[in-house]
């Protein structure tokens, strides 16, 4: 123990503490013109497709709203911007960067990470420090049931996401003289928040109709193989088979699903558009039952973009590489109208007053109408479900979206 | 899970395509296991970037496939670019750590793996992709039974690799010296090989069967820049289960571990067959140590 | 200034840090509670890894272990738990200060206890493996256990457990973290030293340097690396107690058994500051954690580019790590003598 090594030591906590300093200066929360939004998404892992799809979304959003003249508040034009974090797709990240972004950035209006899994583990702090947040990705019910007074989601809860396609079948068995409860279900669900509340959903819907699960896996979070659970299916010859795993699962699936010729009369599962299965696998995806979020061709109107048409085609045009744009993006982009709406009919920045403001929304937007709960989530705009046509997806149900007639059972 | 066994034995032609599958599959595990075997036999590298290797082989197949070259076609490019990554990751890396104890290595190609696998994220997203190969599809016994045209290719291919390689380590020049650096390094070194180029090229060796490999997954399987490390970790399997320098061994623990993935995937669902990997991993520690244990020695 | 001088006065600044840390930097206070779980992570893997040369990849199957034992404590206690994990939301539990803190405590304690029963067990299995099998045998049965949990449904599976709400205000809730994470690393730390002093020292550094040789000289090197283990899984399943906790949700794969994150972690940070010294691992970690937070921040995508290249650098270039370096070119600094002879013949046959 001598000098030299105890100012090492000194010096080694010196640079700590220096060094943690050093990370990020603190923000004010509108900086002179500027609203700051803060954000941790997923960049990186095992949910970055669909993370990256959601700041495509957020980016579109604050860049129209610049564009358009900014947020009104006082009689003064702010414009917006995000602060961004890569949460890696782990809640564990998730509750450091939320710190980081409420103590260090000084940020006081957050939007929603990716996935049932990161905002389940952000809600509680938002909540603690009374941050209101618009989340658009993360459609867990357990997020609606906790009493929070801070979390305001766009998007429809993930019990709907598959509902109507058990709905659906059940109607197709009634029509060729067959009792619903006579429908025989193979399920494949990846095991995380959202797949395992979308599976919940299933389950309760199946029960009403009295339906019999005869394949129930859970996949794996490194799937790179169905081919075990897809044998099942070929011997059990199920009349439904609903797969939901992100994009991840989708794109996996729908590949070993024209590998193996499995022959079931109607598949439904979720991300098909942001896995972009149409591009990838062509024809054998026809037929797919896909439930969305948000479609193009519904008949929604908002001030911001015009109609859900006109949005996508400014987003393809924007963002390269897109055959169809994914909900996720569209409903990220509806959050940032949601913040642009609340700054201004709150006309102030105290976020209790934003946040009050947030509770009585009630608007028109390209992605749907928007009002929320008590709970938060967004109870104005339905789910509907699309089919795969001829690599187009077009609304087949509910009846009062759909514009064609669903085609069963697939080839 | 019982219900899952009844329906195996109710309609056994299901186990004729799990058995398939588990062959296709279990033969590119068996490949990339003997590049393992190879580098850790000769050289003592434990190399946990395995699977990585695997997955850039992969991306370089499905590269060339969005450019109009046939992924077929791919599989020999990506074997000369695996080759010349290898040399390099070699000199770099490698060739610091070789004298280094054996944690070392392990520690380097995790770190190389970390490197490997974001930058394949950074290159082409986190989307999973798959090198189409658009070949047929055979169904038999009225469907129950599929298999992909590619996947026999896929089969044959693996096998003549194997074949090619081990022709190549009994009967040439090269290989001949490989085996004696494994024999003896310093004996080597004393009858003039070059052991350096030796461990160069047996590592490059292994990449370049690993590029096989990745493309051949590429095409039967999906890739995904974070898919690395499962293969990795079947490679360990594989090879600790067959031992150093049994080639029959890892060739029948490599199938054996792609028929026992598939199989217990069917029985116990698919939530445990990830976990079946690891579990016969700790399985084929524990018994080898019991084994040892009688001898009063450790597994070493 | 004599030697216990200046001994008492290091440790009266790094007090006085860890108190008041947080309280000067409030805006930090998370991300010094993780430096010192980070702390802990280092020191309990050297046990093993630096003192007797067992590089084990599953040190942070403890951490889960006791995270979880802890969730399911705290959660059961109040309320059904296959009720209040179900993947439909569960039940809504709201606890009274007196009520959270019982759970809590009661949950560290079992979650500690229930660890070390595990180090027992597995050692007993693993510990016949050496060297790139033990390794790879500790990475395979944390995996496993992970993938175990994820498919057990009675404690939500995938779905994870979102953990009881802390009764007050935020702030006050980090502070108390902070602190628990600060008094775990100190006593953790310190009993860690007093373990190298004695017999315990001695013996697992003999373990390290021959095992066959101890085992023949009469040290029961299986109850020793027991003993060692199952102190480490003490520690990190109380660490991964308050971490689930301070967290706020917890699920198997990611947050419980976060195998290749920071499983890796704890052996680079040792290897960063030195493996097998009593200071290392806190330099290493310290060091590590400041490169993490400040990569994450202004390299955000290349992160992990970053740190495992900062990885392959480390192990290519710098084995011996900070204190390891330090004691290199000033060894009388660290009471070793140095026999010139020695040395001097030594680079000589070098030069040869």
């Amino acid at each position: 123990m001598t000098v030299s090594t105890m100012f090492l030591r000194g010096l080694t906590f010196g640079v700590a503490a220096a060094g943690l300093i050093a990370v990020a200066p603190a923000q004010a929360k509108v900086e002179g013109n500027t609203i700051v939004l803060g954000s941790a998404i997923s960049f990186t892992g095992k949910y970055s497709t669909n993370g990256i799809h959601a700041k495509n979304g957020y980016n579109l959003g604050v860049k129209r709203i610049n564009e358009m003249g900014g947020v009104k508040v006082g009689g003064k034009a702010y414009k917006l911007k995000i602060i961004y974090y890569d949460d890696e797709s782990t809640p564990l990240r998730t509750a450091q960067l939320a710190e980081r972004l409420i103590k260090q950035d000084g940020v006081k209006y957050f939007l929603g990470p990716y996935s049932s899994a990161t905002t389940k583990a952000l809600a509680p702090i938002t909540e603690k420090y009374k941050i209101p947040m618009v989340e658009a990705e993360g459609a867990s019910r357990s997020l609606f049931n906790k009493g929070y007074k801070y979390i305001f989601a766009v998007l429809s809860t993930s019990e709907q996401y598959l509902a109507s396609s058990i709905a659906l079948a059940a109607e197709i068995a009634k029509k060729n003289g067959k009792d619903p409860s006579s429908v025989k279900v193979a399920m494949a669900f990846e095991n995380d928040p959202f797949s395992l509340d979308v599976r919940a959903g299933v389950l309760d819907d199946m029960k009403k109709f009295g339906m019999k699960a005869v394949i129930d896996d859970k996949l794996p979070r490194d799937l790179s193989d169905m081919a075990a659970t897809l044998t099942k299916v070929k011997a059990l010859r199920p009349d439904l088979l609903v797969i939901s795993g992100h994009s991840k699962g989708a794109a996996t699936a729908a590949r070993q699903i024209a590998e193996m010729k499995i022959k079931v009369p109607m598949i439904a599962m979720t991300h098909c558009e942001a896995a972009k299965i149409v591009q990838k696998f062509g024809a054998s995806t026809n037929d797919y039952l896909c439930p969305t979020q948000w479609a193009e061709t519904l008949s929604y109107k908002g001030a911001a973009f015009g109609t859900a048409g006109e949005y996508d085609k400014l987003f393809k045009k924007t963002f390269k590489g897109y055959k169809n744009v994914p909900y996720q993006s569209a409903q990220a982009t509806a959050a940032v109208l949601v913040w642009k709406d609340a700054f201004e009919r709150a006309n102030s920045f105290d976020t209790e007053k934003v946040r009050v403001a947030l509770t009585k929304t009630n608007m028109k937007t390209f992605y749907g109408n928007i009002k929320f709960s008590k709970g938060g989530n967004n109870i104005a705009k339905p789910m509907v479900l699309r089919q795969i046509q001829n690599g187009e997806f077009n609304v087949v149900a509910p009846s009062e979206w759909a514009s064609h007639k669903v085609n069963w059972p697939r080839k | 899970m019982l219900d899952n066994i009844y329906l195996l034995i109710q309609a056994p032609l299901l186990n004729v395509q799990i058995l398939l599958d588990g062959l296709f599959v279990g033969s590119i595990f068996a490949l990339a296991a003997y590049g393992l075997a190879l580098v850790w036999g000769v050289m003592n590298v434990k190399n946990l970037a395995q699977g990585d290797f695997v997955i850039m082989g992969g991306y370089t197949a499905w590269l060339l496939s969005t450019w109009g070259i046939h992924p077929i076609f791919g599989l020999p490019i990506a074997m000369v670019l695996m080759f010349g990554f290898g040399w390099v990751v070699y000199v770099v890396i490698i060739r610091r750590v070789i004298d280094k104890d054996m944690f070392t290595s392990l520690l380097a190609t995790f770190g190389l793996a970390l490197v490997i696998q974001q930058l394949l994220n950074l290159a082409f997203g986190p989307e999973v992709q798959v090198a189409e190969s658009h070949f047929a599809i055979n169904s038999f016994f009225d469907g129950l039974v599929t298999v992909a045209n590619i996947k026999f290719i896929s089969l044959l291919l693996a096998a003549g690799l194997a074949a090619m390689v081990v022709g190549f380590m009994k009967f040439s020049r090269m290989g001949q010296a490989i085996r004696a650096t494994a024999q003896d390094a310093r004996a080597a070194k004393v009858m003039g090989i070059d052991t350096d180029r030796i461990y160069a090229f047996t590592f490059s060796l292994n990449a370049a069967i690993c590029g096989a490999a990745g493309a051949l997954i590429s095409m039967i399987w999906v890739i995904q820049p974070f898919f690395g490390i499962g293969h990795s970790i079947r490679s360990f399997v594989v090879v600790t289960a067959a031992g150093l320098g049994n080639l029959p061994g890892v060739i029948i623990a490599g199938l054996s571990l792609g028929g026992a993935e598939l199989y217990s995937g069917f029985v116990f669902g698919a939530e445990l067959q990830q976990f079946s990997v690891v579990a016969l991993l700790v399985i084929v520690l524990a018994v080898r140590q019991v084994q040892q244990r009688r001898h009063r020695q450790a597994v070493k | 200034m004599s030697i216990a001088q200046q001994k008492i006065l290091l440790y009266a600044v790094i007090l006085v840090l860890g108190i008041g840390g947080p309280l000067i930097f409030p805006n930090y206070t998370f991300q010094i509670s993780v430096l010192w779980v980070m702390i802990l992570f280092a020191l309990t893997w050297d046990i093993l890894g630096g003192q007797m040369g067992y590089n084990s990849l599953g040190n942070i199957f403890f951490f889960g272990v006791g995270m979880y034992t802890c969730a399911l404590v705290q959660v059961g206690l109040y309320t059904d738990v296959s009720v209040y994990t179900s993947a439909t939301g569960g039940a809504n539990l709201r606890l009274t200060p007196e009520e959270y803190f019982i759970g809590l405590g009661l949950g560290a304690f079992a979650g500690a206890i229930v660890a070390s029963i595990f180090a027992v067990i597995f050692g007993w299995v693993v510990f016949g493996l050496r060297g790139p099998y033990f390794a790879i045998g500790t990475l395979g049965f944390t995996l496993a256990a992970g993938e175990l949990v994820g498919a057990w449904e009675w404690v939500g599976g995938g779905g994870g457990i979102a953990l009881p709400v802390y009764p007050g205000p935020p702030d006050e809730r980090s502070l108390l973290f902070n602190f628990l994470c600060f008094i775990l690393a100190v006593i953790a730390f310190l009993t860690v030293k007093w373990m190298y002093a004695g017999q315990f020292g001695l013996a697992a550094n003999a373990i390290r340097d021959d095992e066959e040789k101890a085992e023949a000289m009469g040290i029961h090197t299986l109850r020793y690396k027991t003993v060692g283990w199952t102190i480490a899984a003490f520690f990190l399943g109380i660490s991964g107690a308050i971490f689930g906790n301070m967290v706020g949700f917890i699920e198997p794969l990611e947050v419980a058994f976060p195998t290749v994150t920071f499983g890796i972690f704890m052996v680079v940070m040792c290897l960063l500051g030195g493996k097998g010294t009593l200071w290392g691992p806190v330099v290493g970690a310290a060091l590590f954690h400041i490169f993490k937070e400040v990569t994450w921040t202004y390299m955000l995508g290349w992160q992990w580019v970053a740190l495992g290249a900062l990885i392959i650098i480390l192990v290519v270039f710098f084995q011996q790590g900070v204190m390891g370096w330090l004691q290199e070119k000033w060894p009388s600094r660290f009471g070793i003598t140095v026999d010139e002879n020695v040395v001097a013949k030594k680079s000589s046959e070098a030069a040869q």
